[in-house]
């Protein structure tokens, strides 16, 4: 569990840090009058959409950590046999890469309001998204045709089921991502709300494409023989 | 004041019935006496706080319900009077966690003269190994379980051959000498609970964990399985008998081998006395 | 979603609480106003009676147990097999689906928008859809009692290998089911929480800085944050175990003998499973309970007429608690076979837990000192709370210190322990909420008699029914037992003393009807109450509707000027001042105007 428990420890921090900014040592029954003499402790000034935005990726990252600590702690166990990686995850990563490039692209279009710039980074990162998918299941594919089941070894149990998880959270993107399209597509101008939607989409798709290079070096095994080099250097 | 008066007689009640209702812990049977001690400093403490908050607070409603007229104070806090409160709790909670982490380290500290003796749970039924003369277990594993190898021993562990098998029977045990049980599971949780022996550990399929005892006090004693191990759990029952050594030796030699039940008996005594040299 | 303006990442904004007129999703016909509601107020009696509903079998199944363990072998139709389905259910139903949901999605929808003085929760439409996958959640729960081989009876806490495994009942539909059932409760519940934590966070009214607010909020917001964190634990076990169940992996199966027979499964752990729920299954205590601390800190207050004693300490200890308990959950695994050596870290984690707990009881009863107590019903079931949390976190102190946890682990020691401390305390918290909010929620008062009535009985009860129980766990009684049979340590009077449990039990369950009574019929006859009955000073009370109608606070947002404890100050003319009224001095009326 020490993956979640870091996990956390990092959210503590964040929290602690906002809580120390909150005035919680201040005597409130002192503090009769308007809001004016506290300033900087009323509610949060970012929309509430991009707030929630980053309570729900503290969730998400949070379920992606604890599959990596059952990942960790199951891979001790004696009948673990480590799975080859199919070559098209690389290009996957890739894909995915290119995917988070051009939602940042839009983003800045969004920005300077070049309402072509959006549109063509959005459907460029949405193509390369689906292609993503696609290069997934093709990946199912391949394993599953060279013998790699999903009950046969908990290797690839995790393998299945983690790229799932993942998979499903990037299809709920192309979601909220097909919406921004189609709202764009409908406007001749940029309003703050579009450049809010375009926003929140690239935060999400650069999150997912964290979360997924963190299980790329967790199945391909980079992450375990890091973590053996740190406990070398430690002792 | 009807409403302190039955706040302040639930604590008091419950005082009385801590010190005189007929229901306590069973006489202990072996030498973890420190753990009752334990519970016993632990009862004192929290009984002092249990009494102490619920008095003041039948005082408060006693003194402080509404009247016509009153007003109550306007008091925000008082730093110094919550600080000596968190102390003294701290206090409090020092003095139960110190005694009980200095007894849980005797409790995972196992006596190296142990002898060592494996309890075996499978839906819904005990069954018990004991070591032969080598004094050693034999490794064992679930894949080898049979109809005539309940247990699960490894046929080519010459240190298993004379490891004495009790299938669905009673375990005994000497008095007086520390023992290591060693706990196994060969389908779901089960837990070896012997109320008198005050150690209990669940067993787990794919591992092997354990508890240490000394029995001191002889005895026929029920063994219950305390984990949840579906439809049967509550009849899964059997029992610990606490002998002097030589009823305990005496038994132990009516006992039959693991060689002895598996019908090999010649190859394998072979191997015990080529072993035993 | 709320519309405000705003220009990108760094771009300054003008908070949604000064914007005047907030648009906000209007209702167009019965259906959408009372059925598809996105009102939070609507959304929340709708979690309420939902949950209420299912815990009423979750009643009625405690009942046929405490039948069973009372007079056993008298009602033949209950078997081995159904009891641990009740017990199963018994739990889980509790649990999850009645309190959490009660508390998070029933009073955290109701009181959240109108404490910190917004207009709505800040997602309407995402916090409609997370009642109505909560409703899915609850159905296909209930759906197991109706399916072949019935709801599983693997105990609450769904322990593999032994969950999924043909020894158990409900081994083919009921876990399935269950476990689907739990994925989408968690789904729904990360809808609403999602709510919950940004409308504290980014809608609070002019005013409300986080030292103003109630402690309800506090205890909701903190324990909303915990359940986000430690849900996703259960989902993860949840989803691993449904795996191992539907495709054969192994995740949490060792090589192991089902039914006589060498099973498929290989090389899997039991243990994952239990650090995965424990992670989960520990903050779960505090995510019910920490709404029950901020809940019963405002019944104190207001009906004591007394500020809350040592205000920061109570918003410091709760944060304490929430973020402690998340290094605590192996205390549920001291004789799980897990390494030894964690019990030194999780005993100590576990008792440094009782100093901020043990805080806030003090500034509870510190509260009554030199008050103005008026024993309200309210107020008696805060009292309640008090008697029945202190006795059932005292016991705590024996099961969290890890050596006299072995002896007394899997018996109804364990049992009465959390009864006590996280079924009768909270509940009394729920009750006397009930009592309180019942006049803002429908503008009459429940009434008093009737109150007082089932506030004895219940609280009488539930203390004769879980006091004694504790002995019977030291005496060396097993949990999750269908009968006891013989036992040379079982003592006859031991089961007499169940006996009379059982009756006790009835008895309070029965009484609980006069409760449903006076819900109903003070809706249409009980005294109407006004807009503040118990002259409380937290925001909801000064609304300019009761109830309060969509959008909360009619043309104008209130603005806040104090704390949400303005009891009895010196000086003023009425023992209580509203949150939302300016100071005396014209000076700072102006400041807070310009």
């Amino acid at each position: 569990m020490s993956a979640v428990i870091l996990f956390l420890g990092v959210i503590a921090v964040i929290a602690g840090w906002w809580l120390s900014q909150q005035r919680l040592t201040s005597k409130p029954w002192l503090e009769e009058g308007s809001i004016h003499d506290f300033p900087g402790t009323g509610a949060m000034t970012w929309p509430a959409a991009k707030v929630g935005l980053g309570v729900f990726l503290a969730v998400a990252g949070c379920l992606f950590t604890l599959f990596v600590s059952a990942y960790s702690m199951r891979m001790t166990m004696v009948d673990w046999r480590a799975m080859p990686v199919p070559k098209v995850l690389w290009f996957n990563t890739g894909v995915l890469v290119l995917s988070s490039v051009a939602l940042h692209w839009a983003y800045i279009a969004a920005r300077r309001g070049d309402m072509d710039g959006v549109i063509v980074g959005l459907l460029a990162g949405g193509t390369s998204a689906i292609t993503f998918l696609a290069g997934q299941l093709l990946a199912w594919q391949q394993l599953g045709a060279a013998g790699y089941f999903v009950a046969s070894n908990p290797a690839n149990s995790f393998f299945y089921m983690i790229t799932a998880v993942h998979g499903l959270h990037l299809t709920g993107g192309l979601v909220a991502l097909g919406r921004t399209t189609a709202k764009v597509w409908r406007q001749d101008a940029m309003t703050a709300e579009m450049r809010l939607s375009v926003e929140l989409c690239t935060i999400y798709w650069h999150f997912l494409l964290l979360v997924w290079l963190v299980l790329l070096g967790l199945l391909t095994g980079w992450t375990n023989d890091f973590v053996d080099i740190c406990r070398q250097l430690l002792s | 004041m009807a409403v302190a008066l039955i706040l302040l007689l639930v604590a008091i009640g419950s005082v009385l019935f801590h010190l005189y209702s007929p229901w306590w812990w069973t006489p202990i049977a072996t030498d973890w006496s420190y753990i009752d001690h334990t519970i016993n400093i632990t009862f004192w403490i929290t009984g002092f706080v249990f009494t102490a908050v619920i008095a003041f607070m039948a005082y408060c409603v006693f003194r402080f319900h509404h009247k016509e007229g009153r007003r109550a104070d306007y008091n925000p806090e008082n730093k110094r009077l919550e600080w000596w409160l968190s102390v003294g709790t701290g206090i409090g909670v020092a003095a139960m966690l110190a005694p009980g982490l200095v007894v849980w380290h005797q409790f995972v500290t196992v006596p190296a003269d142990a002898t060592e003796v494996e309890v075996m749970g499978q839906q819904w039924q005990w069954s018990f190994r004991l070591p032969g003369k080598d004094n050693r277990l034999g490794t064992s594993d679930v894949r080898n379980i049979s109809p005539e190898n309940p247990m699960g021993l490894n046929r080519d562990d010459p240190h298993g051959q004379d490891d004495v098998v009790i299938e669905n029977g009673d375990l005994h045990l000497p008095i007086g000498k520390p023992v290591k049980v060693l706990l196994r599971s060969v389908d779901v949780l089960h837990d070896f609970y012997v109320p008198e022996f005050r150690a209990k550990m669940d067993m787990v399929p794919g591992m092997v964990t354990y508890f240490w005892i000394r029995p001191i006090r002889t005895g026929t004693f029920d063994v219950l399985c305390a984990e949840l191990c579906g439809a049967a759990h509550y009849q899964m029952r059997t029992k610990v008998i606490v002998e002097e050594e030589s009823d305990y030796h005496a038994w132990l030699g009516q006992q039959k081998t693991f060689a002895e039940l598996s019908g090999r008996n010649a190859v394998v005594r072979a191997t015990y006395q080529s072993g035993g040299k | 979603m709320v519309d405000v303006p705003y220009d990108g990442i760094a771009g300054t904004v003008v908070p949604p609480a000064e914007v005047p007129d907030v648009e906000l999703y209007h209702p167009k016909s019965w259906l959408t106003r009372y059925v598809f509601s996105q009102d939070a107020k609507i959304i929340a009696i709708q979690y309420s009676l939902t949950a209420s509903a299912i815990g009423l079998v979750a009643l009625v199944l405690s009942w046929l147990m405490r039948l069973q363990l009372g007079f056993p072998g008298t009602f033949s139709f209950i078997d081995a097999n159904q009891y641990l389905q009740f017990i199963t259910m018994h739990g889980m139903i509790m649990v999850i689906y009645l309190l959490t949901a009660l508390f998070l999605g029933g009073f955290g929808n109701y009181l959240i928008p109108l404490m910190v003085g917004a207009r709505d929760m800040v997602f309407p439409y995402v916090n409609m859809l997370s009642y109505w996958v909560y409703l899915l959640a609850v159905l296909v729960l209930a759906s197991t009692f109706f399916v072949p081989g019935g709801p599983t009876g693997a105990g609450w806490t769904l322990y593999p290998p032994q969950a999924i495994l043909s020894g158990t009942p409900g081994q083919d539909w009921g876990i399935v089911l269950m476990l689907a059932s739990l994925i989408l409760f968690i789904i729904g519940f990360t809808m609403g929480g999602l709510n919950y934590v940004v409308t504290v966070l980014q809608a609070r009214t002019r005013g409300m800085t986080l030292m103003r607010l109630p402690l309800t909020v506090w205890g909701i917001f903190t324990a909303t944050v915990m359940a986000l964190l430690a849900f996703p634990a259960l989902f993860v076990g949840s989803v691993m175990l449904l795996l191992d169940r539907l495709l054969g992996t192994s995740f949490f199966m060792p090589a192991l003998v089902e039914m006589g027979q060498l099973s498929k499964y290989g090389g899997g752990s039991p243990l994952l499973f239990q650090h995965l729920f424990w992670f989960f299954g520990h903050p779960e205590v505090y995510i019910v309970a920490l709404p029950a601390f901020g809940i019963v800190s405002d019944l104190i207050s207001t009906h004591a007429r007394k500020n809350i004693f040592g205000y920061r300490m109570m918003v410091w200890a709760i944060v304490a608690i929430g973020a402690l308990s998340f290094v605590v959950w192996a205390h549920h695994m001291y004789v799980s076979g897990m390494y030894p050596y964690f019990g030194y870290f999780f005993a100590t984690t576990t008792l440094i837990i009782a100093i901020p707990t043990a805080i806030k009881v003090y500034n509870w009863v510190l509260t009554l000192w030199r008050g103005d107590i008026h024993l309200t019903v309210p107020m008696l079931f805060a009292l309640g709370f008090i008697i029945t949390f202190v006795n059932g976190g005292l016991t705590g102190l024996f099961l969290g210190n890890v050596v006299v946890d072995v002896p007394l682990s899997d018996t109804m020691f364990v049992v009465a322990h959390f009864h006590m401390v996280m079924g009768v305390a909270p509940i009394m918290v729920v009750l006397g909420a009930i009592y309180h909010w019942y006049p803002k929620v429908t503008g009459r008062m429940l009434n008093a008699g009737l109150g007082k009535f089932h506030f004895w009985v219940t609280f009488l009860g539930a203390y004769l029914i879980f006091f004694p129980m504790h002995y019977l766990g030291l005496l060396g009684v097993p949990r999750r037992y269908f009968e006891l049979g013989d036992a040379a340590f079982i003592p006859p009077s031991a089961h007499s003393l169940n006996a009379f449990i059982t009756v006790v039990a009835l008895t309070v369950g029965f009484a609980q009807m006069t409760f449903l009574f006076n819900l109903v019929w003070s809706l249409f006859e009980g005294e109407p109450s006004g807009g503040n009955p118990w002259r409380a000073t937290s925001l909801e009370w000064q609304t300019p509707e009761t109830p309060p109608g969509h959008g909360n606070w009619g043309k104008e947002l209130p603005i806040v000027y104090r704390w949400a404890y303005d009891y009895s100050v010196p000086g003023a003319a009425q023992d209580f001042i509203p949150q939302n009224q300016p100071p005396a001095t014209t000076g700072a009326v102006q400041g807070a105007a310009s």
